[in-house]
């Protein structure tokens, strides 16, 4: 099979599991005992009988399920997610507004992760049961054990309040503001219009966060880093190269590394559910306004839209995580394809 | 010359059981009985907590608010003038349970479903196993979030999310596990000999396919922990005043500068997630080798 004929055929499976997950999130978002019209309404206006149809209108909460469903569907199709009964701004906008600030977050935790667990896995393999090997095992023992949430505090706690050497939560200092938007990333916005003040601030805002949120992601590319090295330096080749004289930095360098690496982008999915999971957390703690915040502030106020539609959101971008990955995969080893 | 009576006899020592041998290796296994010991130290202060003479974790003591650690406090007191201390200590009773329970339920659920839809397939494997699919198209948290956020706050709604975002991953483990048996040929010889086919799921295909299933929940337990005590710091889980550590993170946090208020229930769950995580890897050294 081709890589295109793959590819569509993974496509366009796609469309039967997004149905899935639209229908199981609009079960999730209605079975529910409480009555939507007291979150939407005022508890004055839940007595006053026209506003009350007015909403029951504008929801079709008087509708059977099914056709509440249907609505819904072809709502969605229309890339309209419903209205946000806390922010009454389209779900569908604000998740516009919040997604790049999560995009950037994103981004600098995996930067980190990448920068300190792929040589720290290669390490530990070279010169595994040495102190580096140890640390990196300790290291990678905690990101899969400390909450990030109580992590995020102590790291503000101590960097930014007690030695001020971190700058406290959110994007940007708000003396600078946010700079001109392009991109809505704004460590990338400011360096593109010039903006160095502006710059240099969010990108010392984005450290801590992303020290936090990329620690789990660190823990998982560190460890498969090492076991995929330690596999990769008993295969013959290896021992080929070695014996015709090849200096072992050339022999990790050249022979053992890029095959050390297939089994990463297996990870990238793993990761992306890990990166998504933390942003929940982290978002919280430092003030992030990400789509990670807009869910905690939407379940917290029953905000059913706002849920179903970052929830759908999320789901979607890992779907589409997933089918990328599984597309470099095949590039990377076209031994998946045949089989 | 007297002769041997048969019971004098020594026995050949039968050869151990696969599982018997995997229960040696574990009680062998360093890092399986460290993670033991962290649990059961906690399991045992969460048990005693109250017979000891600790103070009431919900007693506020109204004068001694915000008071760091010293002699008197070890753990310093809270915004209301409760004892940290007492209150991470009770809080075990919380944590320490939950992830089991968690993890219990959705093992049990998915094998059920998974078994059964490896062993009868058809449209019924085909409908089970697209929900499962589903389920999984989402990061578990998100989707716990929302359904916790639906129920509403409370630790057992929390855990109930958590089963129903679970259950699948086991769902599949276990039908895949039960696909591979079913084709051995002491089940054909089962099916042969006309044994009915509840039993031989239940005595021939069932013992067979349990090894993963276990060491897959061991690694679970801690994130179930870790999971649950976020959904409570998110405010979806125990609800104030319950001492939950997740909880307790998350009115502390507001009190930003008196540190041990969240210093101490975080070190908590670290301290806990870490016993389960070092428990869970040893299982899988011992019973599985090849995971690793």
């Amino acid at each position: 099979m081709s890589l295109i004929q793959h590819l569509t055929r993974r496509l366009l499976l796609m469309i039967p599991m997004a149905i899935g997950i639209t229908l199981l999130l609009f079960v999730v978002t209605h079975i529910v005992p409480v009555n939507p019209l007291a979150v939407i309404l005022t508890e004055r206006s839940m007595d006053d009988p026209d506003a009350v149809k007015a909403a029951t209108e504008k929801w079709a909460l008087d509708k059977p399920l099914p056709e509440q469903y249907l609505i819904y569907l072809k709502n969605l199709l229309q890339g309209d997610m419903g209205t946000s009964f806390k922010t009454k701004n389209p779900v569908a906008s604000d998740l516009k507004n919040f997604l790049p600030a999560t995009i950037e977050l994103s981004i600098g935790s995996f930067i980190f992760a990448i920068l300190i667990g792929l040589p720290l896995g290669i390490i530990s393999a070279i010169k595994a049961g040495s102190f580096i090997d140890q640390f990196t095992r300790v290291i990678s023992l905690l990101g899969a054990s400390m909450p990030p949430f109580w992590s995020g505090l102590l790291m503000l706690f101590v960097f930014y309040y007690k030695l001020g050497w971190a700058p406290g939560p959110g994007r940007i200092n708000s003396r600078l503001g946010a700079p001109e938007s392009v991109t809505g990333l704004f460590v990338f916005d400011s360096l593109l219009k010039g903006n160095m003040p502006a710059f240099w601030n969010s990108l010392s805002h984005l450290v801590l966060p992303s020290i936090i949120l990329g620690w789990f992601t660190l823990a998982l590319i560190a460890r498969i880093t090492r076991s995929s090295m330690l596999e990769v330096l008993s295969q013959d080749y290896i021992r080929t190269a070695r014996a015709k004289g090849l200096a072992e930095k050339w022999v990790i360098i050249s022979h053992a590394l890029r095959n050390t690496l297939i089994p990463l982008v297996t990870l990238v999915g793993l990761a992306f559910a890990g990166l998504m999971s933390g942003a929940i957390m982290t978002e919280t703690i430092f003030s992030w306004p990400g789509i990670g915040r807009y869910a905690v502030e939407a379940a917290a106020n029953l905000d059913y839209p706002a849920i179903a539609g970052v929830t759908l959101l999320i789901a979607i971008i890992y779907m589409l995580v997933n089918i990328f990955v599984d597309a470099l995969y095949t590039i990377i080893d076209p031994r998946i394809r045949e089989g | 010359m007297a002769v041997a009576k048969l019971s004098q006899i020594p026995l050949p020592k039968t050869a151990a059981s696969p599982n018997q041998r995997r229960l040696r290796a574990l009680r062998h296994n360093p890092m399986a009985m460290i993670g033991l010991f962290i649990i059961l130290f906690w399991a045992v202060a969460a048990v005693i907590a109250p017979f000891t003479s600790m103070r009431d974790p919900l007693a506020q003591m109204i004068g001694d608010r915000l008071k760091p650690p010293s002699s008197q406090y070890l753990f310093g007191t809270d915004e209301l003038g409760r004892d940290v201390f007492s209150r991470v200590i009770y809080g075990a009773r919380i944590s320490l349970p939950i992830g089991f329970i968690v993890i219990i339920f959705a093992m049990t659920m998915g094998s059920l479903v998974g078994a059964s839809a490896g062993y009868i397939g058809g449209m019924y494997d085909l409908l089970v196993m697209r929900l499962a699919d589903i389920t999984l198209a989402f990061p578990s948290i998100v989707l716990a979030l929302a359904i916790a956020a639906v129920l509403g706050p409370s630790i057992t709604n929390a855990l109930i999310a958590m089963v129903l975002v679970w259950w699948p991953e086991y769902a599949r483990l276990m039908r895949s596990q039960v696909l591979s048996v079913k084709n051995n040929e002491y089940v054909t010889a089962a099916v042969a000999i006309g044994i009915p086919g509840s039993r031989i799921l239940t005595h021939h295909i069932l013992p067979n396919t349990f090894a993963p299933i276990l060491v897959k929940a061991s690694l679970d337990a801690g994130s179930a922990i870790l999971n649950i005590a976020a959904l409570s710091f998110i405010g979806l889980g125990a609800v104030p005043p319950t001492p939950e550590w997740g909880a307790m993170i998350s009115t502390g946090r507001y009190q930003f500068y008196s540190w041990w208020l969240t210093t101490f229930p975080g070190l908590a769950i670290l301290l806990v997630v870490l016993g389960y995580n070092f428990f869970g890897e040893g299982v899988r050294d011992s019973f599985d080798p090849r995971m690793t």
